[in-house]
């Protein structure tokens, strides 16, 4: 009896209610913004005379990120929803090839129709095979990644289309606006829309809803196919963006860009905190997942490492940051 | 008191999460060859408890002596190792393995050359089975059996692991009743070889029918351990509520003939899947009508059928005279249906999810202000539905997973009637609930009965029923065979001739 008492709570009340507020204050949440602020520490003492921190070198992380970055906002979207799209590079590709070659064929609008309908076109066909089929999403995703890069390559006889329209060029990845390159400025209006649609509206609701209990979404009335369906045409419109942008950015049309960009965008969206078990979604810790890729890529090409040994570093740097991020 | 007569002792216990305690100073024992009753309500701290038995948590005061001996229980393996086994609420089997895999998972029986010998495994599982008396075929693949034998399998499980002292958590949920019957059998063999049993029921009737001994906590406090031929049941409703409850569970005539003799929903030769046949039964405004039927006979599947979740193959369904078509869940809650699910927690709730976000998944938009939902609107929306129907919350952002399991209903409750349905079906509303908060169920659905709501409950436990229910239909083999006005029911035995078809 008085053993149980002389431990009893009352006693040490105050150093326990400021321990249980920092143990409320879930700091694995936060793992990607205090990871991304460590890292960047880090490579700002230790670049410091390669240039790191100087306003271009800085840019040019955000301009490398871009297109993983859009990516990585419609991957969310499936992630959240306990789902995933492995075809993403490959339909950024495709994209990039297919509005280069209408662009030069009828000129700027039809080769900006041409990029989206990719987008449309292999989103609905992932949607409609995973929703109303019920094919698992890795595989009919994994199946399109295959498709999606075999056209490209098939359609293109494996070779570079170039895109000489200027307009094309600046707006989509080459051109500035004022100080700020056109990429930045393109994931920046990506990564708001994704936030606010995920956050503040019944969409971004549902998704959340049906990647947390498919059943219990089901039972409150949200066609759960439909959104999954949904999320799938998003992440495959995005894509197609984000080959436009690769297209613009590198003023041509090729079916390997964005080739192993699926795995990057996964690993930007996990790092930034959404379950892959779905139900959980965060657009803000996806682009700072995003940019700690790309500056961890950015730092290890100025430290002077070879690619072999970036590969080496960028993999086990990831899996500490989702290590130190899993729950309990 | 002999204390080497007790297995397992626990003394003082105390333990807080988050700086807010949930067990203080409480004290338990189990002697041998007993079945000794766990009860109190939801919050009371009886999971908590048990999972100190079970090494999932550890006490932060106290100690645990097991026969006779202070030990320390700091994982699930010490507490396997010192003979505590537990028969899991929710099932932890495989459900791809067969018996015998699963009730040696992680012990299988080596042979030569390390292999698991499956043989062995087989006839061992057959053993464990003989000595409890039941037939269940080891070699049986776990996912093709029913829920009575998942149990079996869970409590072989434990036994081969000579588990001395067994944990069961509300073991007859999901049984029929004739699997009950047959379990408690059970139970009194195990008894007599000398295994203790710890019984944590809110049913009444079975704590009389099998226990020893009653400890009852309210509020994390120890408050009474006594010989069930000491105690009243009033006594322990009584200590479990901490108040008197007043005939809620007991039928009140209601003039439901109040409203508008028209009736609000009329079903017609009604068919849907195997379970749904040629159902027709008619519904007004203020009236609550019991469906009674076994486990299978159809009355899960008529509330699928009406809400929009299974497909109607023939028959009409019509609200307010007018014929609608019901296909999904969207146009039943359009049309003013609501169904709250048998399963809360995988039908009801995104469990992971916070309590305001689970409470306005179906209100969304009422949130919203343009495109956007309005954080303000929301809060204001979900505090008044938390207060509205009195549910216990620390904060309406943390997992509705933490809430117990009587709070977490009422979300599901208030989530639905959050959006004012004239048709409410509710399928097991008070499932694993305590008392307490089961009078306060059943008193909601009076009031909306009596408010003009029509109302549909589907219920295994017949007292329940009859302290509700206008009228009753009985249910067998997915057709109705019986409309009985509740005052033609003298009481539940009656009920029960007429559900088993005599």
């Amino acid at each position: 009896m008085s053993k149980a008492n002389t431990i009893a709570p009352r006693d040490t009340a105050a150093p326990r209610n400021f321990g249980a507020i920092l143990k409320e204050l879930d700091w694995r949440r936060y793992v990607i913004y205090i990871g991304f602020v460590v890292v960047f520490l880090f490579f700002a003492v230790l670049l410091r005379d390669q240039g790191f921190l100087s306003p271009n070198n800085l840019l040019n992380i955000f301009r490398q990120t871009a297109t993983i970055t859009v990516i990585a906002v419609g991957m969310t979207y499936v992630i959240a929803c306990a789902e995933i799209d492995l075809s993403v590079g490959s339909v950024a590709g495709l994209s990039s090839v297919c509005t280069a070659m209408a662009l030069s064929q009828w000129g700027l609008v039809p080769g900006i129709l041409a990029g989206l309908a990719v987008g449309l076109v292999v989103g609905s066909i992932n949607g409609a095979l995973v929703s109303l089929l019920g094919i698992p999403s890795f595989l009919v995703t994994l199946g399109m990644l295959g498709i999606a890069v075999g056209v490209a390559q098939w359609i293109t006889a494996s070779a570079p289309q170039p895109i000489l329209n200027d307009t094309f060029n600046t707006v989509f990845g080459s051109g500035n606006f004022g100080p700020v390159p056109g990429l930045v400025v393109w994931s920046a209006i990506f990564v708001a829309i994704g936030a606010v649609v995920l956050n503040r509206t019944r969409f971004g609701r549902q998704v959340l809803a049906t990647g947390g209990n498919r059943n219990a979404a089901e039972f409150t009335g949200i066609n759960t196919k439909r959104i999954k369906f949904q999320v799938l045409l998003i992440s495959g419109m995005v894509a197609s963006v984000a080959g436009m942008l690769y297209a613009g950015r590198l003023q041509s049309g090729r079916f390997q860009w964005g080739s192993g960009d699926e795995l990057s965008a996964i690993a930007a969206v996990i790092l930034g905190g959404t379950s892959l078990f779905g139900g959980f979604g965060s657009i803000i810790g996806t682009l700072f997942g995003a940019l700690l890729i790309g500056l961890i890529n950015n730092g290890l090409i100025l430290a002077g490492l070879d690619s072999s040994q970036q590969q080496v570093v960028r993999g086990a740097i990831i899996i500490l940051a989702v290590a130190l991020a899993r729950k309990k | 008191m002999n204390t080497a007569d007790n297995v397992v002792e626990m003394r003082s216990i105390s333990k807080s999460f988050n700086g807010v305690p949930v067990l203080k100073d409480v004290s338990f024992d189990v002697r041998k060859g007993e079945v000794h009753a766990l009860a109190g309500g939801n919050g009371a701290g009886k999971s908590t408890l048990m999972k100190i038995l079970q090494g999932v948590y550890q006490a932060e005061a106290g100690e645990i002596l097991i026969g006779g001996k202070p030990t320390a229980i700091n994982s699930i393996q010490d507490a396997k190792a010192a003979g505590i086994g537990m028969v899991f609420q929710e099932f932890s089997l495989v459900p791809s393995l067969t018996v015998a895999q699963n009730i040696f998972l992680a012990a299988e029986p080596l042979g030569t050359g390390g292999l698991i010998d499956d043989r062995a495994a087989v006839r061992r599982a057959r053993e464990v089975f003989s000595e409890m008396e039941v037939d269940v075929d080891p070699r049986a693949v776990v996912s093709r059996l029913g829920t009575a034998y998942w149990q079996l399998t869970e409590i072989a499980k434990a036994l081969a692991q000579n588990a001395q002292v067994l944990i069961m958590d509300e073991p007859t949920a999901s049984l029929a009743r004739h699997e009950s019957e047959a379990l408690f059998e059970l139970i009194d063999r195990l008894k007599q070889r000398g295994i203790s049993i710890i019984y944590i029921s809110h049913r009444m009737d079975e704590v009389y029918r099998l226990a020893d001994r009653i400890t009852i906590l309210r509020d994390g406090r120890h408050l009474l351990t006594a010989a069930l031929t000491d105690v009243t049941p009033e006594q322990i409703v009584e200590g479990i509520v901490g108040k008197k409850i007043e005939g809620q569970l007991s039928y009140r005539a209601r003039d439901h003939e109040a409203h508008d003799g028209a009736p609000l929903l009329e079903v017609r030769g009604l068919n849907a899947g195997h379970r749904v046949r040629d159902v027709s039964f008619a519904l007004r405004p203020g009236e609550i009508l019991g469906l009674a039927g076994l486990m299978g006979s159809g009355r899960t599947e008529l509330a699928r059928a009406l809400f929009g979740i299974d497909k109607i193959d023939s028959g009409e369904i019509l609200l307010r005279g007018k014929k609608v078509n019901l296909g999904t869940p969207q146009q039943a809650i359009n049309a003013g249906v609501a169904l709250i699910p048998e399963d809360r927690r995988a039908q009801g709730l995104v469990l992971e999810h916070s309590v305001q976000d689970n409470l306005l998944l179906p209100l969304l938009g009422r949130i919203q202000r343009g495109p956007f939902l309005d954080g303000a609107k929301a809060k204001e929306l979900s505090s008044s539905l938390i207060k509205r129907f009195a549910v216990k919350v620390a904060h309406p952002h943390r997992p509705v997973r933490l809430l117990s399991g009587g709070n977490q209903q009422k979300v599901v409750i208030a989530k639905w009637l959050g959006t004012d349905p004239d048709i409410l079906i509710l399928d097991e509303p008070t499932a694993g609930v305590d008392i307490g908060t089961k009078s306060e169920i059943l008193d909601m659905i009076r009031e909306l009965a009596s408010a003009g709501k029509a109302v549909i409950v589907i219920s295994s436990e017949y007292p329940e029923l009859l302290a509700v229910s206008d009228r009753v239909l009985v249910v067998k083999d997915g057709s109705i065979i019986r409309d009985i006005p509740r005052s033609e029911i003298a009481d539940e035995e009656y009920l029960q001739l007429a559900v088993q078809g005599v």
